[in-house]
């Protein structure tokens, strides 16, 4: 849409038009000024933890557990070069043969929301699971919500 | 052409004085929008109403996120 606009304000006769092509959601997904009547109101997008290890499609369960394990983590979201999520390994994949790959082990498509949700929106996706990704509705993985993260939100 | 930017870019056209444009409806723009951001949703998006920009300026446009 925003390519769209770009190319019309272009034939209008604008010569120095420019695309802000990740938008409203990264924007605001990085704390970034805001005006509106939903301005300053939690999102997800502020809770997100950006710190979770990542791994790809080829890399062997055993290295990929250790990595996740030094790192605080207990899930690790399988993505490719453009960070999109093809997968998630959770800790019981984690846990599987090490010789294996994150491509055997993941679970495909796992459930993911948009940064721009509220934490008490966010709530029912907790129903499975501790975890939930967070991405751009192009599948770019921008982190993981903890459910914890979110229950600590909702008591304040 | 319109050259798309990420971020740090957009940051920094914004200090300079560039125009940011939401082109998502009214509604959306109305319930949170950047900072200094003027709404002209696309489907009205005419020499009539982008008179108030000034052509000689970056403009920087923006939806919800890679549409």
């Amino acid at each position: 849409m925003s390519s769209r606009a770009a190319w019309r304000l272009e034939s209008l006769g604008f010569t120095k038009v420019y695309r802000y092509t990740a938008g409203k959601v990264d924007w605001l997904a990085n704390g970034l000024p805001s005006e509106g009547a939903k301005a300053g109101e939690l999102k997800v997008g502020k809770l997100v933890r950006k710190d979770v290890p990542t791994c790809h499609m080829g890399e062997k369960i055993g290295e990929v557990a250790r990595r996740v394990s030094s790192a605080d983590w207990d899930v690790c979201p399988v993505v490719n070069a453009e960070r999109i999520v093809l997968g998630m390994l959770w800790p019981d994949d984690l846990n599987s043969d090490p010789e294996s790959t994150a491509e055997q082990r993941m679970q495909p498509g796992p459930q993911t929301i948009r940064p721009d949700t509220t934490p008490h929106d966010a709530q029912q996706y907790f129903r499975k699971r501790e975890y939930v990704l967070v991405t751009t509705s192009d599948g770019e993985l921008i982190g993981v919500l903890r459910h914890a993260d979110v229950e600590e939100q909702e008591d304040k | 052409m319109p050259s798309s930017i990420e971020r740090d870019q957009v940051l920094k056209l914004v200090e300079g004085g560039a125009q940011i444009v939401e082109v998502l409806p009214s509604e959306e723009y109305n319930e949170e929008h950047l900072r200094g951001a003027i709404n002209i949703p696309l489907r009205v998006l005419t020499r009539e109403t982008t008179s108030r920009l000034d052509p000689a300026e970056p403009v920087v446009t923006y939806c919800y996120d890679y549409q």
